[in-house]
Protein backbone atom coordinates (compact mmCIF):
# COMPACT_ATOMS: atom_id res chain seq x y z
CA UNK A 1 0.00 0.00 0.00
CA UNK A 2 2.63 2.52 1.18
CA UNK A 3 4.26 1.43 -1.63
CA UNK A 4 1.46 2.57 -4.12
CA UNK A 5 0.99 5.72 -2.70
CA UNK A 6 4.55 7.14 -3.02
CA UNK A 7 4.65 6.45 -6.60
CA UNK A 8 1.37 7.80 -6.87
CA UNK A 9 3.21 11.16 -5.17
CA UNK A 10 4.73 12.23 -8.23
CA UNK A 11 1.84 12.45 -10.75
CA UNK A 12 4.18 14.26 -12.81
CA UNK A 13 6.77 11.83 -13.61
CA UNK A 14 3.58 9.77 -15.02
CA UNK A 15 2.38 12.39 -17.12
CA UNK A 16 5.88 12.90 -18.26
CA UNK A 17 6.13 12.23 -21.94
CA UNK A 18 9.13 11.54 -23.40
CA UNK A 19 11.23 14.55 -25.18
CA UNK A 20 8.93 15.93 -27.21
CA UNK A 21 9.03 19.17 -30.27
CA UNK A 22 6.75 21.25 -27.44
CA UNK A 23 7.19 21.58 -23.03
CA UNK A 24 3.82 21.45 -21.36
CA UNK A 25 1.73 24.22 -21.11
CA UNK A 26 -0.69 25.80 -18.48
CA UNK A 27 -3.30 27.40 -20.28
CA UNK A 28 -4.36 31.28 -19.36
CA UNK A 29 -8.03 30.86 -20.48
CA UNK A 30 -7.17 34.46 -22.01
CA UNK A 31 -8.51 34.22 -25.72
CA UNK A 32 -6.20 34.62 -28.28
CA UNK A 33 -3.26 34.27 -26.04
CA UNK A 34 -3.60 30.32 -25.47
CA UNK A 35 -3.24 30.23 -29.10
CA UNK A 36 -0.89 32.57 -29.87
CA UNK A 37 1.35 30.40 -27.51
CA UNK A 38 -0.05 27.28 -28.42
CA UNK A 39 -1.06 26.25 -25.68
CA UNK A 40 -0.51 28.71 -22.75
CA UNK A 41 2.46 29.93 -20.57
CA UNK A 42 5.42 27.07 -19.60
CA UNK A 43 3.95 24.85 -16.81
CA UNK A 44 6.27 24.76 -13.91
CA UNK A 45 8.50 28.02 -15.21
CA UNK A 46 8.43 31.96 -14.94
CA UNK A 47 7.33 34.11 -17.12
CA UNK A 48 8.47 37.58 -17.57
CA UNK A 49 5.21 40.18 -18.68
CA UNK A 50 6.38 43.52 -18.96
CA UNK A 51 5.33 46.98 -20.27
CA UNK A 52 4.62 50.23 -19.93
CA UNK A 53 2.67 51.67 -17.11
CA UNK A 54 -1.24 51.04 -17.76
CA UNK A 55 -0.48 48.41 -20.79
CA UNK A 56 -2.27 45.63 -19.03
CA UNK A 57 0.03 43.76 -17.49
CA UNK A 58 -1.22 43.51 -13.63
CA UNK A 59 -4.86 42.86 -15.46
CA UNK A 60 -3.13 39.77 -17.64
CA UNK A 61 -1.70 38.47 -14.79
CA UNK A 62 -4.70 38.80 -12.47
CA UNK A 63 -6.65 36.91 -15.17
CA UNK A 64 -3.78 33.79 -15.67
CA UNK A 65 -4.22 33.75 -11.47
CA UNK A 66 -7.90 33.87 -11.96
CA UNK A 67 -8.97 31.61 -14.48
CA UNK A 68 -6.49 29.01 -13.20
CA UNK A 69 -8.71 28.80 -9.85
CA UNK A 70 -12.07 29.15 -11.00
CA UNK A 71 -11.46 27.16 -14.68
CA UNK A 72 -8.56 24.96 -13.94
CA UNK A 73 -8.64 23.99 -10.71
CA UNK A 74 -5.35 25.73 -10.08
CA UNK A 75 -4.87 27.74 -6.83
CA UNK A 76 -2.59 30.65 -7.11
CA UNK A 77 -0.84 33.10 -5.13
CA UNK A 78 -0.95 36.95 -5.43
CA UNK A 79 1.90 38.74 -3.79
CA UNK A 80 1.46 42.12 -4.67
CA UNK A 81 3.65 45.20 -4.03
CA UNK A 82 0.84 47.13 -5.07
CA UNK A 83 0.07 49.53 -2.40
CA UNK A 84 -3.75 49.52 -3.44
CA UNK A 85 -5.65 46.74 -2.15
CA UNK A 86 -8.89 48.00 -3.14
CA UNK A 87 -7.35 48.31 -6.91
CA UNK A 88 -6.59 44.98 -6.75
CA UNK A 89 -10.09 43.77 -5.74
CA UNK A 90 -11.68 45.80 -8.13
CA UNK A 91 -9.75 44.59 -10.98
CA UNK A 92 -10.70 40.91 -9.91
CA UNK A 93 -14.00 41.71 -9.89
CA UNK A 94 -13.73 43.32 -13.19
CA UNK A 95 -13.00 39.88 -14.52
CA UNK A 96 -16.30 38.90 -12.62
CA UNK A 97 -15.07 37.22 -9.50
CA UNK A 98 -15.50 38.59 -6.20
CA UNK A 99 -11.98 38.23 -4.58
CA UNK A 100 -13.14 37.78 -1.01
CA UNK A 101 -14.91 34.63 -2.52
CA UNK A 102 -11.69 33.31 -3.85
CA UNK A 103 -9.88 33.94 -0.80
CA UNK A 104 -12.33 32.24 1.58
CA UNK A 105 -12.70 29.07 -1.09
CA UNK A 106 -9.09 28.76 -0.60
CA UNK A 107 -8.40 29.44 -4.03
CA UNK A 108 -6.40 32.15 -4.15
CA UNK A 109 -3.96 33.67 -1.81
CA UNK A 110 -3.22 37.25 -1.41
CA UNK A 111 0.21 38.65 0.44
CA UNK A 112 0.62 42.23 -0.01
CA UNK A 113 3.88 43.28 0.72
CA UNK A 114 4.67 46.95 1.42
CA UNK A 115 8.87 48.28 1.45
CA UNK A 116 9.31 51.91 2.95
CA UNK A 117 12.77 53.14 2.30
CA UNK A 118 12.32 55.77 5.25
CA UNK A 119 11.82 53.53 7.90
CA UNK A 120 14.38 50.97 6.77
CA UNK A 121 18.31 50.83 7.82
CA UNK A 122 20.86 49.06 5.79
CA UNK A 123 23.70 47.37 7.92
CA UNK A 124 25.55 44.51 6.53
CA UNK A 125 24.80 41.25 4.97
CA UNK A 126 21.08 39.92 4.47
CA UNK A 127 19.32 37.83 2.31
CA UNK A 128 15.53 37.92 0.81
CA UNK A 129 14.78 34.66 3.04
CA UNK A 130 11.97 36.47 4.75
CA UNK A 131 10.07 37.04 1.34
CA UNK A 132 10.86 33.46 0.02
CA UNK A 133 8.84 31.82 3.49
CA UNK A 134 5.72 33.98 2.91
CA UNK A 135 5.45 32.81 -0.80
CA UNK A 136 6.41 29.26 0.37
CA UNK A 137 3.53 29.91 3.38
CA UNK A 138 1.01 31.32 1.63
CA UNK A 139 1.82 28.79 -1.56
CA UNK A 140 1.25 25.73 1.06
CA UNK A 141 -1.53 27.58 2.64
CA UNK A 142 -3.88 27.21 -1.19
CA UNK A 143 -1.85 24.41 -2.71
CA UNK A 144 -1.21 26.77 -4.88
CA UNK A 145 0.07 25.69 -8.93
CA UNK A 146 0.34 29.41 -10.14
CA UNK A 147 2.26 32.56 -8.37
CA UNK A 148 2.32 35.66 -9.73
CA UNK A 149 4.37 38.55 -8.83
CA UNK A 150 3.13 42.08 -9.40
CA UNK A 151 5.57 43.97 -9.23
CA UNK A 152 8.34 42.86 -8.01
CA UNK A 153 11.26 45.92 -9.22
CA UNK A 154 9.23 47.62 -6.66
CA UNK A 155 11.86 46.28 -4.47
CA UNK A 156 14.48 47.93 -6.00
CA UNK A 157 13.03 51.00 -4.60
CA UNK A 158 12.56 49.79 -1.71
CA UNK A 159 16.06 48.55 -0.97
CA UNK A 160 20.01 49.61 -1.11
CA UNK A 161 21.74 46.85 -1.96
CA UNK A 162 21.51 46.02 -5.53
CA UNK A 163 23.89 43.69 -5.44
CA UNK A 164 21.72 41.58 -3.13
CA UNK A 165 18.64 42.59 -4.38
CA UNK A 166 19.53 41.08 -7.77
CA UNK A 167 21.18 37.56 -6.31
CA UNK A 168 18.45 37.07 -4.30
CA UNK A 169 15.94 37.74 -7.12
CA UNK A 170 17.88 34.57 -9.33
CA UNK A 171 17.42 32.72 -6.26
CA UNK A 172 13.77 33.02 -6.19
CA UNK A 173 12.78 32.62 -10.22
CA UNK A 174 15.08 29.64 -9.73
CA UNK A 175 13.14 28.59 -6.48
CA UNK A 176 9.99 29.24 -7.89
CA UNK A 177 10.65 26.45 -10.66
CA UNK A 178 11.75 24.35 -7.66
CA UNK A 179 8.15 25.24 -6.36
CA UNK A 180 7.23 23.90 -10.04
CA UNK A 181 4.86 26.69 -9.99
CA UNK A 182 3.61 28.03 -13.33
CA UNK A 183 4.91 31.90 -12.33
CA UNK A 184 4.20 35.33 -13.83
CA UNK A 185 6.19 38.28 -12.82
CA UNK A 186 4.97 41.73 -14.01
CA UNK A 187 7.64 44.35 -14.23
CA UNK A 188 7.95 47.96 -15.58
CA UNK A 189 8.73 48.09 -19.48
CA UNK A 190 12.53 50.19 -19.24
CA UNK A 191 14.38 52.03 -21.46
CA UNK A 192 16.38 50.30 -24.06
CA UNK A 193 15.68 47.05 -21.81
CA UNK A 194 12.47 45.16 -22.08
CA UNK A 195 12.63 45.97 -18.32
CA UNK A 196 13.51 48.61 -16.14
CA UNK A 197 15.89 46.54 -13.68
CA UNK A 198 16.13 43.91 -16.79
CA UNK A 199 14.80 41.06 -15.14
CA UNK A 200 14.93 39.43 -18.48
CA UNK A 201 18.47 38.71 -17.53
CA UNK A 202 16.81 35.76 -14.90
CA UNK A 203 13.65 35.18 -16.09
CA UNK A 204 14.50 33.25 -19.66
CA UNK A 205 11.66 31.01 -20.35
CA UNK A 206 9.16 33.30 -21.48
CA UNK A 207 9.16 37.12 -22.01
CA UNK A 208 5.58 38.94 -23.22
CA UNK A 209 5.74 42.35 -23.97
CA UNK A 210 2.83 44.70 -24.08
CA UNK A 211 2.81 47.86 -25.69
CA UNK A 212 0.29 50.64 -25.40
CA UNK A 213 0.25 53.52 -27.81
CA UNK A 214 -1.65 56.68 -27.94
CA UNK A 215 -1.56 57.70 -31.62
CA UNK A 216 -3.87 60.81 -33.09
CA UNK A 217 -5.91 60.11 -29.27
CA UNK A 218 -6.84 56.67 -30.62
CA UNK A 219 -5.05 54.16 -28.40
CA UNK A 220 -3.99 50.76 -29.41
CA UNK A 221 -3.26 47.76 -27.25
CA UNK A 222 -0.19 44.87 -28.78
CA UNK A 223 0.91 42.07 -27.33
CA UNK A 224 3.84 40.19 -28.48
CA UNK A 225 5.62 37.02 -27.45
CA UNK A 226 9.56 38.27 -26.99
CA UNK A 227 10.99 35.00 -26.55
CA UNK A 228 9.26 32.02 -25.05
CA UNK A 229 12.32 28.96 -24.73
CA UNK A 230 11.56 25.67 -26.39
CA UNK A 231 8.35 26.59 -27.39
CA UNK A 232 7.27 27.93 -31.42
CA UNK A 233 4.85 30.79 -30.65
CA UNK A 234 3.59 33.13 -32.83
CA UNK A 235 5.75 36.66 -33.27
CA UNK A 236 3.96 39.29 -34.62
CA UNK A 237 2.74 42.09 -32.30
CA UNK A 238 -1.12 41.20 -31.20
CA UNK A 239 -3.59 43.52 -30.88
CA UNK A 240 -5.24 42.71 -27.47
CA UNK A 241 -8.62 43.79 -26.38
CA UNK A 242 -9.36 45.19 -22.72
CA UNK A 243 -13.17 45.39 -22.14
CA UNK A 244 -15.81 44.44 -19.83
CA UNK A 245 -15.03 40.99 -20.66
CA UNK A 246 -11.33 41.63 -19.36
CA UNK A 247 -8.42 40.53 -22.09
CA UNK A 248 -8.72 39.02 -25.06
CA UNK A 249 -5.52 38.69 -27.31
CA UNK A 250 -6.46 38.57 -31.53
CA UNK A 251 -3.92 36.02 -32.64
CA UNK A 252 -3.76 36.87 -36.36
CA UNK A 253 -3.77 33.81 -38.92
CA UNK A 254 -1.20 32.70 -40.89
CA UNK A 255 -0.91 35.11 -44.00
CA UNK A 256 -0.09 31.79 -45.91
CA UNK A 257 -3.09 31.76 -47.84
CA UNK A 258 -4.04 28.37 -47.56
CA UNK A 259 -7.92 28.75 -47.17
CA UNK A 260 -10.11 25.93 -48.39
CA UNK A 261 -12.07 27.53 -51.56
CA UNK A 262 -15.50 26.10 -51.40
CA UNK A 263 -17.27 25.54 -54.78
CA UNK A 264 -20.32 26.47 -52.98
CA UNK A 265 -22.31 29.80 -54.28
CA UNK A 266 -24.59 31.91 -52.76
CA UNK A 267 -27.49 34.09 -53.73
CA UNK A 268 -26.43 38.03 -53.67
CA UNK A 269 -30.25 38.28 -53.22
CA UNK A 270 -30.75 39.80 -56.03
CA UNK A 271 -31.72 37.35 -58.87
CA UNK A 272 -30.09 39.80 -62.10
CA UNK A 273 -27.29 40.49 -60.35
CA UNK A 274 -26.80 36.39 -59.63
CA UNK A 275 -27.37 36.14 -63.53
CA UNK A 276 -24.33 38.65 -63.87
CA UNK A 277 -22.19 36.45 -61.83
CA UNK A 278 -22.04 33.56 -63.97
CA UNK A 279 -25.78 33.05 -63.07
CA UNK A 280 -25.45 31.66 -59.37
CA UNK A 281 -23.89 34.51 -57.20
CA UNK A 282 -20.98 34.70 -55.11
CA UNK A 283 -18.64 31.91 -53.71
CA UNK A 284 -19.22 30.76 -50.16
CA UNK A 285 -16.57 32.48 -47.96
CA UNK A 286 -15.36 34.57 -50.92
CA UNK A 287 -14.82 38.71 -49.70
CA UNK A 288 -16.95 40.76 -51.97
CA UNK A 289 -16.54 44.60 -51.95
CA UNK A 290 -19.23 46.58 -53.05
CA UNK A 291 -17.85 50.56 -53.87
CA UNK A 292 -19.86 53.69 -55.44
CA UNK A 293 -20.23 57.08 -54.29
CA UNK A 294 -22.86 58.70 -51.72
CA UNK A 295 -26.33 57.31 -52.70
CA UNK A 296 -25.08 54.73 -55.12
CA UNK A 297 -27.29 51.98 -52.91
CA UNK A 298 -24.28 50.16 -51.18
CA UNK A 299 -26.28 49.64 -48.00
CA UNK A 300 -29.12 48.34 -50.04
CA UNK A 301 -27.29 45.54 -52.03
CA UNK A 302 -25.66 44.37 -48.54
CA UNK A 303 -29.16 44.55 -47.04
CA UNK A 304 -30.36 42.19 -49.79
CA UNK A 305 -27.24 39.89 -49.41
CA UNK A 306 -27.93 40.16 -45.83
CA UNK A 307 -31.71 39.13 -46.18
CA UNK A 308 -30.79 36.32 -48.73
CA UNK A 309 -28.90 34.81 -45.97
CA UNK A 310 -31.17 34.18 -43.22
CA UNK A 311 -33.77 33.22 -45.52
CA UNK A 312 -31.74 30.13 -46.29
CA UNK A 313 -30.86 30.15 -42.24
CA UNK A 314 -27.52 31.41 -42.03
CA UNK A 315 -26.27 33.51 -39.04
CA UNK A 316 -25.33 36.73 -40.67
CA UNK A 317 -23.71 39.56 -38.74
CA UNK A 318 -23.48 43.23 -39.79
CA UNK A 319 -20.93 45.82 -38.71
CA UNK A 320 -22.17 49.54 -38.91
CA UNK A 321 -19.98 52.63 -39.08
CA UNK A 322 -21.92 55.02 -40.10
CA UNK A 323 -25.91 54.05 -38.97
CA UNK A 324 -27.18 53.42 -36.20
CA UNK A 325 -28.71 49.88 -36.54
CA UNK A 326 -32.37 51.40 -36.28
CA UNK A 327 -31.82 53.99 -38.97
CA UNK A 328 -30.63 50.87 -40.97
CA UNK A 329 -33.55 48.85 -40.39
CA UNK A 330 -35.98 51.80 -40.98
CA UNK A 331 -34.00 52.83 -44.32
CA UNK A 332 -33.79 48.74 -45.62
CA UNK A 333 -37.77 48.89 -44.73
CA UNK A 334 -38.24 52.00 -47.36
CA UNK A 335 -36.90 49.83 -49.83
CA UNK A 336 -39.02 46.52 -48.73
CA UNK A 337 -36.03 44.66 -46.59
CA UNK A 338 -37.12 43.88 -43.61
CA UNK A 339 -34.40 42.79 -41.15
CA UNK A 340 -36.24 43.02 -38.28
CA UNK A 341 -37.54 39.58 -38.04
CA UNK A 342 -34.05 37.85 -38.60
CA UNK A 343 -33.00 39.62 -35.67
CA UNK A 344 -35.56 38.56 -33.57
CA UNK A 345 -34.95 35.10 -34.38
CA UNK A 346 -31.38 35.24 -33.85
CA UNK A 347 -30.19 34.89 -36.86
CA UNK A 348 -28.85 38.56 -37.74
CA UNK A 349 -27.07 40.73 -34.94
CA UNK A 350 -25.73 44.56 -35.87
CA UNK A 351 -22.83 46.00 -34.34
CA UNK A 352 -22.90 49.76 -34.77
CA UNK A 353 -19.65 51.79 -33.55
CA UNK A 354 -18.03 54.96 -34.23
CA UNK A 355 -14.77 54.27 -35.94
CA UNK A 356 -12.77 56.89 -34.01
CA UNK A 357 -13.44 55.29 -30.67
CA UNK A 358 -10.79 53.48 -31.49
CA UNK A 359 -7.54 52.45 -33.46
CA UNK A 360 -7.80 50.29 -35.81
CA UNK A 361 -6.43 47.38 -34.06
CA UNK A 362 -8.87 47.83 -31.20
CA UNK A 363 -11.63 47.92 -33.85
CA UNK A 364 -10.16 44.75 -35.27
CA UNK A 365 -9.60 43.03 -31.78
CA UNK A 366 -13.18 43.58 -30.93
CA UNK A 367 -14.79 42.68 -34.20
CA UNK A 368 -12.63 39.42 -33.79
CA UNK A 369 -14.74 38.96 -30.46
CA UNK A 370 -17.95 39.29 -32.07
CA UNK A 371 -17.43 37.37 -35.11
CA UNK A 372 -15.96 34.36 -32.28
CA UNK A 373 -18.70 35.24 -30.41
CA UNK A 374 -21.72 34.97 -32.94
CA UNK A 375 -20.12 32.41 -35.35
CA UNK A 376 -21.72 33.86 -38.82
CA UNK A 377 -21.28 32.56 -41.46
CA UNK A 378 -22.51 36.19 -43.23
CA UNK A 379 -20.30 39.31 -42.28
CA UNK A 380 -20.81 43.14 -43.54
CA UNK A 381 -19.23 45.78 -43.14
CA UNK A 382 -20.55 48.68 -43.76
CA UNK A 383 -19.10 50.97 -44.87
CA UNK A 384 -15.43 49.63 -44.49
CA UNK A 385 -14.31 52.98 -45.46
CA UNK A 386 -15.36 55.09 -42.89
CA UNK A 387 -12.55 52.67 -40.49
CA UNK A 388 -10.05 54.44 -43.11
CA UNK A 389 -9.98 57.55 -41.29
CA UNK A 390 -8.74 56.25 -38.26
CA UNK A 391 -5.46 54.90 -39.51
CA UNK A 392 -2.92 55.58 -41.65
CA UNK A 393 -2.55 53.56 -45.35
CA UNK A 394 -0.52 50.88 -44.43
CA UNK A 395 -1.98 50.52 -41.36
CA UNK A 396 -5.37 49.85 -42.99
CA UNK A 397 -4.04 47.73 -45.54
CA UNK A 398 -2.54 45.78 -42.73
CA UNK A 399 -5.67 45.42 -40.50
CA UNK A 400 -8.16 44.78 -43.36
CA UNK A 401 -5.53 42.26 -44.43
CA UNK A 402 -5.96 40.19 -41.13
CA UNK A 403 -9.99 40.68 -41.00
CA UNK A 404 -10.54 39.50 -44.56
CA UNK A 405 -7.76 36.69 -43.94
CA UNK A 406 -9.73 35.80 -40.53
CA UNK A 407 -12.73 35.59 -42.22
CA UNK A 408 -11.53 33.42 -45.08
CA UNK A 409 -10.23 31.26 -42.68
CA UNK A 410 -13.35 30.92 -40.90
CA UNK A 411 -15.09 29.99 -44.52
CA UNK A 412 -17.04 33.40 -43.98
CA UNK A 413 -18.72 35.14 -47.09
CA UNK A 414 -17.94 39.02 -46.50
CA UNK A 415 -19.34 41.59 -48.37
CA UNK A 416 -17.43 45.29 -47.73
CA UNK A 417 -18.67 48.44 -48.90
CA UNK A 418 -16.74 51.73 -49.44
CA UNK A 419 -17.74 54.81 -50.25
CA UNK A 420 -15.93 56.46 -53.33
CA UNK A 421 -14.87 60.82 -53.14
CA UNK A 422 -16.16 60.86 -56.64
CA UNK A 423 -17.63 59.24 -59.26
CA UNK A 424 -15.32 57.60 -61.55
CA UNK A 425 -12.04 57.84 -59.61
CA UNK A 426 -10.77 54.45 -58.16
CA UNK A 427 -10.25 55.93 -54.84
CA UNK A 428 -6.97 54.97 -53.42
CA UNK A 429 -8.30 53.46 -50.25
CA UNK A 430 -9.87 50.89 -52.90
CA UNK A 431 -6.93 50.04 -54.45
CA UNK A 432 -5.79 49.12 -50.78
CA UNK A 433 -7.71 46.73 -50.42
CA UNK A 434 -9.00 45.51 -54.32
CA UNK A 435 -6.26 42.98 -54.27
CA UNK A 436 -7.97 41.15 -51.44
CA UNK A 437 -11.34 40.79 -52.49
CA UNK A 438 -12.66 38.34 -54.79
CA UNK A 439 -15.80 39.92 -56.26
CA UNK A 440 -16.00 43.93 -57.22
CA UNK A 441 -18.86 45.33 -57.69
CA UNK A 442 -19.71 49.47 -58.75
CA UNK A 443 -22.40 51.20 -58.11
CA UNK A 444 -22.74 54.66 -59.75
CA UNK A 445 -25.39 57.36 -60.55
CA UNK A 446 -25.54 59.26 -63.45
CA UNK A 447 -27.15 62.02 -64.95
CA UNK A 448 -29.14 61.55 -68.00
CA UNK A 449 -30.80 63.91 -69.91
CA UNK A 450 -32.57 65.10 -66.75
CA UNK A 451 -33.18 61.54 -65.18
CA UNK A 452 -30.96 60.45 -61.95
CA UNK A 453 -29.94 56.94 -63.21
CA UNK A 454 -28.20 54.14 -61.03
CA UNK A 455 -25.66 51.72 -62.91
CA UNK A 456 -24.05 48.78 -61.23
CA UNK A 457 -21.12 46.41 -63.26
CA UNK A 458 -19.23 43.65 -61.64
CA UNK A 459 -15.65 44.92 -61.84
CA UNK A 460 -14.19 41.76 -61.29
CA UNK A 461 -15.04 38.21 -59.70
CA UNK A 462 -12.36 35.90 -59.66
CA UNK A 463 -12.90 32.11 -60.93
CA UNK A 464 -16.02 32.90 -62.79
CA UNK A 465 -17.08 33.93 -65.97
CA UNK A 466 -18.99 37.20 -64.78
CA UNK A 467 -20.82 39.94 -67.01
CA UNK A 468 -19.02 42.70 -67.89
CA UNK A 469 -22.18 44.61 -68.73
CA UNK A 470 -23.54 47.73 -66.72
CA UNK A 471 -26.87 47.35 -65.87
CA UNK A 472 -29.35 49.96 -64.98
CA UNK A 473 -30.96 49.34 -61.68
CA UNK A 474 -34.02 50.78 -59.60
CA UNK A 475 -34.67 51.16 -56.16
CA UNK A 476 -37.99 50.27 -55.56
CA UNK A 477 -40.29 49.57 -52.56
CA UNK A 478 -39.33 45.86 -53.14
CA UNK A 479 -35.91 46.08 -53.57
CA UNK A 480 -33.53 46.89 -55.98
CA UNK A 481 -34.45 45.59 -59.63
CA UNK A 482 -32.71 45.71 -62.76
CA UNK A 483 -35.64 46.32 -65.42
CA UNK A 484 -35.72 44.02 -68.70
CA UNK A 485 -32.91 44.17 -70.99
CA UNK A 486 -34.87 46.68 -73.19
CA UNK A 487 -33.80 49.23 -70.73
CA UNK A 488 -30.34 48.73 -70.20
CA UNK A 489 -27.39 50.76 -71.12
CA UNK A 490 -24.99 49.05 -71.87
CA UNK A 491 -21.91 50.71 -71.47
CA UNK A 492 -18.25 50.56 -70.88
CA UNK A 493 -17.09 52.28 -67.98
CA UNK A 494 -13.33 51.82 -68.25
CA UNK B 1 5.16 62.18 24.22
CA UNK B 2 3.58 64.80 26.30
CA UNK B 3 2.53 68.43 25.42
CA UNK B 4 4.61 70.26 28.74
CA UNK B 5 3.31 73.72 29.23
CA UNK B 6 6.59 74.97 27.88
CA UNK B 7 5.57 73.18 24.46
CA UNK B 8 6.22 70.25 22.91
CA UNK B 9 8.64 68.30 24.87
CA UNK B 10 9.89 65.20 23.20
CA UNK B 11 11.18 62.77 25.88
CA UNK B 12 14.77 62.38 25.61
CA UNK B 13 15.57 59.02 24.15
CA UNK B 14 17.33 58.68 27.65
CA UNK B 15 14.02 57.48 29.06
CA UNK B 16 12.29 55.56 26.64
CA UNK B 17 11.91 51.34 27.18
CA UNK B 18 12.73 49.98 23.52
CA UNK B 19 10.89 46.91 22.17
CA UNK B 20 12.74 44.95 19.72
CA UNK B 21 11.78 42.26 17.41
CA UNK B 22 14.67 40.41 15.38
CA UNK B 23 13.38 38.33 13.20
CA UNK B 24 15.49 35.52 11.48
CA UNK B 25 15.51 32.40 9.50
CA UNK B 26 16.88 29.28 11.62
CA UNK B 27 20.20 29.55 12.92
CA UNK B 28 22.43 30.97 10.58
CA UNK B 29 25.79 32.12 10.98
CA UNK B 30 23.75 35.29 9.98
CA UNK B 31 21.54 35.53 12.43
CA UNK B 32 23.87 34.31 15.11
CA UNK B 33 26.02 37.65 14.11
CA UNK B 34 23.19 39.64 14.24
CA UNK B 35 21.74 38.73 17.39
CA UNK B 36 25.25 39.04 18.70
CA UNK B 37 25.75 42.62 17.52
CA UNK B 38 22.12 43.86 18.51
CA UNK B 39 22.68 42.50 21.95
CA UNK B 40 25.96 44.16 22.63
CA UNK B 41 24.88 47.58 20.88
CA UNK B 42 21.86 47.71 23.65
CA UNK B 43 24.01 46.51 26.32
CA UNK B 44 25.96 49.72 25.16
CA UNK B 45 23.40 52.18 24.48
CA UNK B 46 20.17 51.05 25.97
CA UNK B 47 21.32 48.81 29.34
CA UNK B 48 18.13 47.90 31.54
CA UNK B 49 15.35 49.15 29.45
CA UNK B 50 15.23 47.09 26.22
CA UNK B 51 13.82 44.07 25.53
CA UNK B 52 14.51 41.38 22.58
CA UNK B 53 11.99 39.01 20.99
CA UNK B 54 13.54 36.93 18.63
CA UNK B 55 11.16 35.18 16.22
CA UNK B 56 11.89 32.84 13.61
CA UNK B 57 10.48 33.01 10.42
CA UNK B 58 11.05 28.73 10.11
CA UNK B 59 9.21 27.58 13.07
CA UNK B 60 6.54 30.96 12.57
CA UNK B 61 6.20 31.91 9.04
CA UNK B 62 2.80 33.31 9.64
CA UNK B 63 4.75 36.05 11.57
CA UNK B 64 6.45 37.44 8.18
CA UNK B 65 3.59 39.31 6.80
CA UNK B 66 2.59 41.04 10.08
CA UNK B 67 6.09 43.28 10.63
CA UNK B 68 6.10 43.59 6.53
CA UNK B 69 9.29 41.19 7.14
CA UNK B 70 11.27 40.34 3.42
CA UNK B 71 14.94 40.60 4.32
CA UNK B 72 16.29 38.30 7.42
CA UNK B 73 17.86 39.44 9.61
CA UNK B 74 15.37 42.29 10.42
CA UNK B 75 15.42 44.31 13.73
CA UNK B 76 11.74 45.80 14.01
CA UNK B 77 11.59 48.59 16.83
CA UNK B 78 8.43 48.44 18.25
CA UNK B 79 8.76 50.77 20.55
CA UNK B 80 9.95 53.86 20.90
CA UNK B 81 6.85 54.61 17.78
CA UNK B 82 7.49 55.05 15.24
CA UNK B 83 8.44 51.73 14.04
CA UNK B 84 11.80 51.67 12.12
CA UNK B 85 13.53 48.66 10.76
CA UNK B 86 17.34 48.01 10.17
CA UNK B 87 18.13 45.29 7.90
CA UNK B 88 21.18 43.28 7.86
CA UNK B 89 23.63 41.64 10.34
CA UNK B 90 24.25 45.22 12.14
CA UNK B 91 27.87 44.82 11.78
CA UNK B 92 27.70 48.53 11.68
CA UNK B 93 27.33 49.97 15.15
CA UNK B 94 27.20 53.52 13.50
CA UNK B 95 23.58 52.48 11.08
CA UNK B 96 22.69 50.47 14.02
CA UNK B 97 22.37 53.60 16.41
CA UNK B 98 21.23 55.98 13.37
CA UNK B 99 17.83 52.94 12.84
CA UNK B 100 17.13 53.44 16.09
CA UNK B 101 16.87 56.82 16.75
CA UNK B 102 20.15 56.51 18.88
CA UNK B 103 22.14 59.01 17.18
CA UNK B 104 21.70 61.33 14.58
CA UNK B 105 21.70 61.26 11.38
Amino acid sequence: MNRMKKSQGHVGLLEHTPRGPELPKTPTGIRGLDEITRGGLPTGRPTLVCGGPGSGKTLLALTFLVNGASQFDEPGVLLTFEENAAEIASDIASLGFDLPELIKAKKIAVDYVRVERSEIEETGEYDLEGLFIRLDYAIRAVGAKRVVLDTIESLFAGLENDTILRSELRRLFRWLKDQGVTAVITAERGEGLLTRQGLEEYVSDAVILLDHRVHDQVSTRRLRVVKYRGSHHGTNEYPFLINADGISVLPVSSLALQHAAPLERVSSGVASLDEMLSGKGYYRGSTILVSGTAGTGKTSLAAHFLDAACRRGERCLCFLFEESPQQHLRNMRSIGIDLEPWMAAGLLQFHADRPSRYGLETHLASMHQVVADFKPTVTVIDPVTNLMTVGTYADVQAMLTRMIDHLKTESITAMLTSLSPAQTDIDRNESTISSLMDTWIVLANEELGGHHRRGLYVLKSRGMAHSNELREFVLTDHGLTMPAAAGRSPRDIA
Amino acid sequence: MQLSEGGIAMPSPADQAYQLRLYVAGQTPKSVLAFRNLKQICEEHLQGRYEIEIIDLVENPQLAAGDQILAVPTVVRRLPEPIKKIIGDLSNTERVLVGLDLRER
